[in-house]
């Protein structure tokens, strides 16, 4: 069947900002499908408020809109573009949540749009859990018994039918969030209530407890044909009872017979035909009791997803670009496999190698949450790994975890872990029950004693068991060859023995440590003994065709296929897992210089291990290497490459981090200078830079002793800023009072930056910060964008709001903020990107930090001013000089974009929200508008954090906030919104003839105000608190605000903005206006 | 042990011993399918075959009663990258090393078994021999040329029954048996898996399973409802016997053939098959349907092919091909009521897509029961 010739113009909605759950998968599949659909001919509406994405790109879609993915604002995109239909299954379940309430709105039908890949009763079908039940009933299909509830009262009846232990799931929302395991009745009533909250119609399901069954899914794809393939089909490591998501997963599935596994095949065929998902990806989740071999259906999404996102980069099998077309009404048979080119995409990938995916947490940077895993997902990221085996891919992925393993290493000795320890690491999922698995079979626990502990499948256990029984055998192989030679450090390992753990996925890190030599020495020695990677082909068809297509990943074995061309070579090295301070925006850069290298006609090379990104999408380079981002496995592909650039600065700190080794191995760097990294990274190099240049910064010192540290902060006086070097997203920086709270830090930055110094800074107190993103081409630099931050200095860049262009600087600060950037510029002798924050105090411009390197913050600037930086940068880096490039002034928009992070505290019940100098923000989103009022309001919007447009404030400050409350409680009044204030910040409205209503604190015995919060009777909350027992005071109201999802701003200065934002939408109705009209303008106004 | 596979082009692999010693000649060929692999080992159309599985992870859920396509392995030879050590599956019994070795199958593991593929796939299938008490690469290549090899040779007398049998009691209750006996259908037998016979039974027929020798006329006395030819092994070529015997059934009875089955029908009705370059084994061939357009995800096994040119369009109809190299995977005849597929519906291991192919052979018989 050919393409529809009923539609022309398409609209595609987005997901939005990065959240858990949600993340860069979105970003892959959303442009996979821009990218099919313009070719075919169709017209691209597009609705995303991130900024972050390639799909938000202007050139990505036709028409782009960055404006908050809500109903209101699609309508009025409807209204204006008149699209004939909308594609509602690739912005995850942001996107289906938002085209369901358009349908049932009946603002689709009001528009004539017609909803294509899924229709609205095909979303019910799958994601009503009612519904989904009854389906499956209809169909022969075997689930866990279940039953709806959705109050409590009905929620208590259908758990003492089922019988504890139970698991509670909330209908509609996302990535199980608010869902739990009850084993006692409380448990029970905890978790049923807060499900019930966080569904978006209040409705619960609660299901027989099959914790400990393995899991399984299967990606299926069916066209308008009825045609339907299995793309991957996956098993999880982790038993049920852990979120997919936060659960190592295997692909294919292993420990399936051929009959079990058509058995699922034929249910996930039925499944997809009786939810009636037309064309397109569903994914759908199965359990299988270990003894007895019974399958039930756990779940279905009618949409592209993670685990899409996944099994397309662990099979080369494109599923969103596919599904896009078959959305269109091709079928799979007119639709070619881009890898073999000879065959149709209607057949399944096979695959010969193991793919092993580990999720990525963050919990460090929530001490107070546990890092405890269930069926709410936590992991902020993820990696994948391809090797022959599941031992290599599974050490592959563990180094590429970028969390300080190279490997299923030793980095605790299992001598100093107590049994208890092991068993309660065991039985309770965590994050790092990996490495406990080893432990405890290092301590001689029988895989059968762990598969009790943790139900993980012994089939795993027993591979974990051979790579514990390899360490053993290199230690033997060393220990048998140096006899008599003493105590040598020299590696002398047999040439069997290295083989065979370099197919078990050892690094040489890991083999050094096991022979007590270092990586270096292992390294030449492995070459010595033509032991070497060869790179393997993803191609589908396990070896059966051609293919065409060069997506490598490495292994020990005999031959290689990499494909040598005469074309000049760069490679991009990528920034691996996200995690929070390194994401998306990094790949973004990434894929930039891609795109631009190939536009100069290089053939590019990407390596990078995250699979939810566009920069692993094979299309993107001309070559693409899964890798992990580690000194050893990037030099074995310069190795086999022999690039004639390497670029190091845009994949954030993960690259950055090896380029002084890389530089030394001999690795052609590009761009920026590994020494100017290591000045501006250097504190005493860089101080005597800037003090060269004549430019201040925060008085302080760097260390790597801690009585030196504490010498320098009582030196240049408490309250000190405190940071590990060579760290990214603020990780271990504090705020530093006093100094028992500077010891405790001391101890921890070791931990985070281990050989490297600690910095130690003044805290400048209210400084207003400011970013400056700028590239150069080491003769003259063009400032991209000047950023004012929202909130004040000391709350992580990341974290806080910022506005393009600033908005209460004054125009000399402004010049003085250019002129230093110029000058560290020149200083460094950038050669690409450079981000610099600056703090202001009392007319004073300080120099925070300086990163030679793509920042953050690079996408949001590109967008807000119509110039691709990163493109730009990367052209310079091979060579091009600005001028060539026709970039050589700063761009200075009309319009004011605002840029507001999205944060996870949702995700980690009892961590305080308030925001601090190391970053928690999982997201960003942007707001672009004419006025800043409605441009901050929107991405407020956006963000989760909708502003009241009337109704009650709380407002409690501190002391030093309570003269600035004042202006701002009375615009309020003004506005018709009423006010509740603790006591002393009622006094201070009082007394300037604001309304108020007083209450206690909570530490005064008083409860009434999280009664109100818990009542929905409090609409926004302004909470400033100041020191530690003040926190913790307000911590229940700022929690409580969270999980109602009322606004709650904790700065002075965000209130401020709040209050512009409301002010704005009190003079007109928000208006919608395409990314590629704001930059029209813009050219307008350059070209005039 | 060190066990070595050397393939008449002189190309060598080096691995670990496992199941049996010894050593064992046959065509050297790869399975893409992921799972199945003790269907695959069982299936009696991989005699005379060493059998490469391109999954590298093989064993992980071990070997049970059920899973078999024959009273036990059939292949010469089982190449993989890496045997499971343990087994886990409720179902599993035994794992692979010690199932091989009351079979007296050799097995290698540690193979770079990409490598072997991709040297398949580019020089052809070729012969090999799997060995591990003679490890002299040289008297190896020499022992492989000097092999049989496939075609012309007649191995379906090395896997068909000795004398004809009841599929229903051979199988026992590993099938469904219906209430009622629909059809009386007689199976010549050229090297069946037993998942045909299931198909068969559970549909509604009554199946007496005769050698591959069986004669018409004593097939036909018999009168039954419709004729079933099985898979098999090798070259359709190698037995002429039996395409002459079909000769004489074609529209007698309802015909249908499955795999080495079609290749003897088409051989009988006037068309020409040839070797392909490393044939088809996987369960994940997409195969078209050209009556209702639909496709179909197929398991096969096949080195042989019948030439889609051979067959004289008037009478025969072409009813399905392979999306992937447009060979022919489906016939049947214009006039007479005779089907086949090369591909294998009864798939174990593989997708069960193409099930409809039994209830069409049902259909065949019970309209060709009205008209007569």
């Amino acid at each position: 069947m050919p393409k529809r010739t009923d539609i022309h113009k398409i609209l595609i909605i987005g997901s939005g900002p990065i959240i858990i759950g949600q993340a860069c998968e979105f970003d892959y599949s959303g442009t996979q499908a821009c990218k099919a659909l313009r070719e075919e001919g169709f017209k691209i509406v597009l609705i995303n408020s991130n900024p972050a994405t390639i799909m938000t790109d202007p050139e990505t879609a036709d028409v782009t809109y960055i404006e908050p993915i809500t109903p209101e604002a699609i309508e009025k995109i409807i209204a204006k573009e008149l699209p004939d239909a909308l594609l509602p299954t690739l912005g995850g379940q942001t996107a289906l949540n938002t085209a369901m309430k358009l349908q049932e709105s009946g603002v689709l039908d009001k528009y004539k749009v017609k909803m294509i890949g899924a229709d609205h009763n095909a979303i019910k079908k799958a994601e009503d859990r009612e519904l989904f039940k009854k389906a499956m009933i209809k169909i022969g299909l075997d689930l866990p018994k279940s039953g709806m509830a959705h109050d409590i009262e009905e929620a208590m009846l259908v758990m003492k039918k089922i019988g504890l232990p139970v698991i509670i799931r909330p209908s509609f929302t996302l990535g199980g969030t608010g869902g739990g395991i009850a084993r006692t009745a409380e448990e029970f009533e905890k978790i049923a209530r807060l499900g019930l909250q966080n569904s978006m119609i209040s409705e619960i399901l609660i299901e027989e407890s099959i914790l400990g069954w393995k899991e399984y899914e299967l990606e299926v794809m069916r066209d308008r044909k009825d045609n339907v393939v299995i793309v991957c089909s996956i098993e999880n490591f982790d038993p049920m009872g852990i979120h997919t998501g936060d659960s190592i997963t295997v692909a294919p599935i292993q420990t399936l017979s051929d009959k079990e596994y058509q058995n699922m095949r034929n249910a996930s065929l039925a499944i997809i035909r009786e939810i009636g998902v037309e064309t397109g990806g569903s994914n759908i989740q199965f359990a299988v009791n270990p003894k007895d071999g019974r399958m039930v259906v756990i779940e279905m999404n009618p949409r592209v997803s993670r685990s899409s996102a996944l099994a397309s980069k662990a099979t080369g099998f494109p599923i969103a670009k596919i599904a896009a077309k078959l959305a269109v009404g091709y079928t799979l048979d007119e639709i070619r496999n881009d890898i073999t080119k000879v065959t149709p995409a209607s057949f399944e990938p096979t695959i010969d190698y193991c793919v092993v995916k580990i999720p990525r947490f963050t919990f460090e940077k929530f001490p107070e949450a546990k890092d405890v895993l269930g069926i709410s997902m936590k992991s902020v990221g993820e990696t994948m790994a391809i090797g022959r085996t599941f031992k290599e891919a599974l050490q592959k992925g563990l180094r590429g975890l970028e969390i300080g393993h190279s490997g299923l290493d030793n980095k605790l000795s299992y001598k100093d872990i107590s049994d208890e320890k092991i068993k309660q690491r065991l039985e309770e999922p965590n994050a790092s029950r990996i490495f406990y698995i080893k432990y405890a079979l290092q301590r001689g626990y029988s895989v059968e004693k762990i598969h009790e502990f943790t139900k993980i499948d012994p089939w795993f256990l027993e591979n974990i068991k051979d790579i514990v029984d390899m360490e053993k055998e290199i230690q033997k192989s060393q220990r048998t060859r140096v006899k008599g030679q003493g105590k040598s450090k020299k590696i002398s390992v047999s040439t069997e023995a290295l083989l065979k753990a370099k197919q078990y996925g050892f690094s040489d890190a890991q083999i050094a440590e096991l022979t007590g030599s270092n990586e270096q020495t292992t390294r030449t020695y492995r070459k010595q003994h033509f032991i070497k990677s060869v790179f393997r082909l993803v191609d589908t068809c396990a070896g059966e065709f051609e293919a065409y297509t060069p997506y490598y990943y490495s292994t020990y074995e005999t031959k290689d296929e990499v494909i040598h061309s005469k074309k000049k070579k760069i490679m991009i090295l990528g920034g691996g897992p996200n995690r929070i301070g390194q994401g998306i925006e990094f790949d973004y850069c990434c894929c930039h210089a891609s795109f631009a290298l190939k536009e100069l006609g290089y053939e590019t090379i990407m390596v990078n291990s995250n699979p939810e990104t566009v920069s692993t999408d094979y299309d993107t380079s001309d070559k693409l290497y899964f890798e992990p981002l580690t000194f050893e496995d990037v030099m074995n592909i310069i190795d086999r490459e022999k690039p004639d650039g390497v670029i190091v600065q845009f994949g954030g700190q993960t690259p950055l981090n090896m380029a002084r080794r890389l530089d030394k191995a001999g690795a052609p760097i590009i761009g920026t200078s590994v020494k100017s990294i290591d000045m501006a990274e250097d504190r005493k190099k860089f101080s005597r830079l800037l003090k060269k240049l004549k430019i201040v910064q925060p008085e302080g010192g760097s260390t790597t002793s801690a009585r030196k540290a504490l010498k320098i902060a009582k030196t240049i006086g408490f309250p000190v800023l405190v940071r590990p070097s060579y760290v990214l997203g603020g990780r271990a920086m504090k705020i530093v009072y006093d100094e028992s709270s500077m010891l405790e830090f001391i101890k921890e930055a070791k931990e985070v930056s281990g050989k490297h110094p600690i910095l130690i800074d003044k805290f400048l107190e209210e400084a207003i910060e400011v970013d400056v993103d700028a590239v150069s081409d080491g003769e003259i630099t063009v400032i991209g964008g000047i950023m004012e931050h929202i909130e004040e200095a000391g709350i992580h860049s990341g974290d806080s709001a910022c506005v393009l262009p600033p908005h209460t600087l004054g125009d000399d600060i402004i010049d003085t903020i250019r002129k230093y950037t110029h000058a560290i510029s020149k200083g460094l002798k950038v050669k690409g990107l450079l981000n610099i924050q600056f703090a202001i105090k009392q007319n004073t411009v300080y120099v925070l930090e300086v990163n030679p390197r793509a920042s953050r913050t690079v996408p949001f600037v590109s967008k807000a001013i119509g110039v691709p930086l990163a493109k730009i940068a990367a052209k310079v880096m091979a060579g091009k000089t600005l001028e060539e490039l026709a970039f050589t002034e700063e761009k200075k928009p009309e319009h004011i974009s605002v840029k507001e992070s999205v944060l996870p505290f949702s995700r980690f019940s009892g961590v305080d929200i308030l925001l601090g100098p190391e970053m928690k923000s999982t997201g960003e989103v942007m707001g672009i508008d004419s006025s800043f009022g409605m441009a901050f309001y929107k991405s407020q919007i956006a963000a989760g954090q909708a502003l009241p447009k009337k109704g009650r404030v709380f407002i409690s400050v501190k002391n030093q906030d309570k003269r600035n409350i004042v202006f701002i409680a009375k615009k309020l009044e003004d506005m018709g919104f009423s006010i509740i204030a603790t006591k002393g910040t009622y006094k201070a409205l009082r007394s300037n003839n604001i309304k108020a209503e007083s209450v206690n604190k909570l530490s005064e015995g008083g409860s009434m105000i999280l009664d109100y919060i818990k009542k929905g009777e409090i609409d926004l909350i302004i909470n400033t608190p100041s020191g530690q027992k003040s926190q913790s005071d307000s911590k229940p109201i700022r929690n409580a605000a969270v999980m109602r999802g009322i606004p709650c701003i904790t700065t002075i200065s965000g209130a401020q903005a709040a209050v512009n934002g409301i002010e704005a939408t009190t003079r007109s109705d928000f208006q919608v206006k395409s990314l590629q009209d704001h930059l029209n303008n813009l050219t307008l106004q350059t070209m005039s | 042990m060190k066990a070595i596979i050397v393939l008449e082009d002189g190309t060598i692999f080096e691995g670990i011993s496992f199941g049996a010693s010894g050593e064992r000649v046959g065509e050297v060929v790869f399975n893409t399918s992921m799972t199945g692999y003790q269907e695959i080992m069982t299936d009696p159309s991989y005699k005379g075959q060493i059998v490469t599985m391109t999954y590298p992870l093989i064993g992980n859920y071990g070997v049970n009663k059920e899973d078999v396509e024959s009273s036990g392995p059939r292949i010469e030879g089982f190449i993989v990258k890496e045997r499971s050590k343990i087994t886990s599956n409720w179902q599993s019994e035994k794992g692979l090393d010690e199932y091989l070795k009351e079979n007296n199958i050799i097995g290698i593991e540690g193979i770079d078994t990409r490598s072997l593929t991709l040297h398949i796939r580019t020089k052809g299938a070729m012969k090999g021999v799997i060995s591990t008490i003679d490890l002299d690469p040289k008297s190896l290549v020499k022992k492989a040329k000097e092999s049989p090899g496939l075609i012309g040779r007649d191995l379906v007398r090395e896997v068909t029954c000795k004398k004809a049998y009841k599929a229903e009691t051979a199988l026992g209750g590993s099938c469904k048996k219906p209430k009622t006996w629909k059809k009386k259908v007689i199976a010549m037998d050229f090297g069946i898996k037993y998942n045909i016979l299931r198909c068969l039974i559970e549909a509604g027929c009554d199946v007496t399973v005769v050698p591959a020798s069986a004669k018409a006329k004593d097939i036909l006395a018999e009168d039954p409802d419709g004729i079933f030819l099985s898979n098999g092994p090798g070259d359709p070529e190698g037995v002429p016997y039996a395409i002459k015997e079909i000769q004489k059934l074609l529209g007698k009875k309802p015909v249908f053939g499955i795999c080495l089955g079609q290749q003897l029908l088409g051989l009988a009705l006037g068309g020409r098959t040839f070797k392909l370059k490393f044939g088809h084994r996987g369960a994940n061939h997409p195969v078209k349907d050209l009556k209702t357009g639909k496709i179909e995800i197929t398991a096969q096994n096949h080195g042989f092919c019948v030439d889609i040119n051979s067959l004289n369009k008037d009478d025969i109809e072409i009813t399905h091909i392979n999306l992937n190299d447009n060979t022919l995977e489906g016939i049947a005849h214009k006039k007479m009521p005779v089907f086949s597929v090369q591909y294998h519906p009864e798939s174990s291991p593989g997708p069960h897509d193409s099930r409809y192919l039994f209830k069409r052979f049902m259909d065949l018989m019970e309209q060709h029961a009205k008209e007569n």
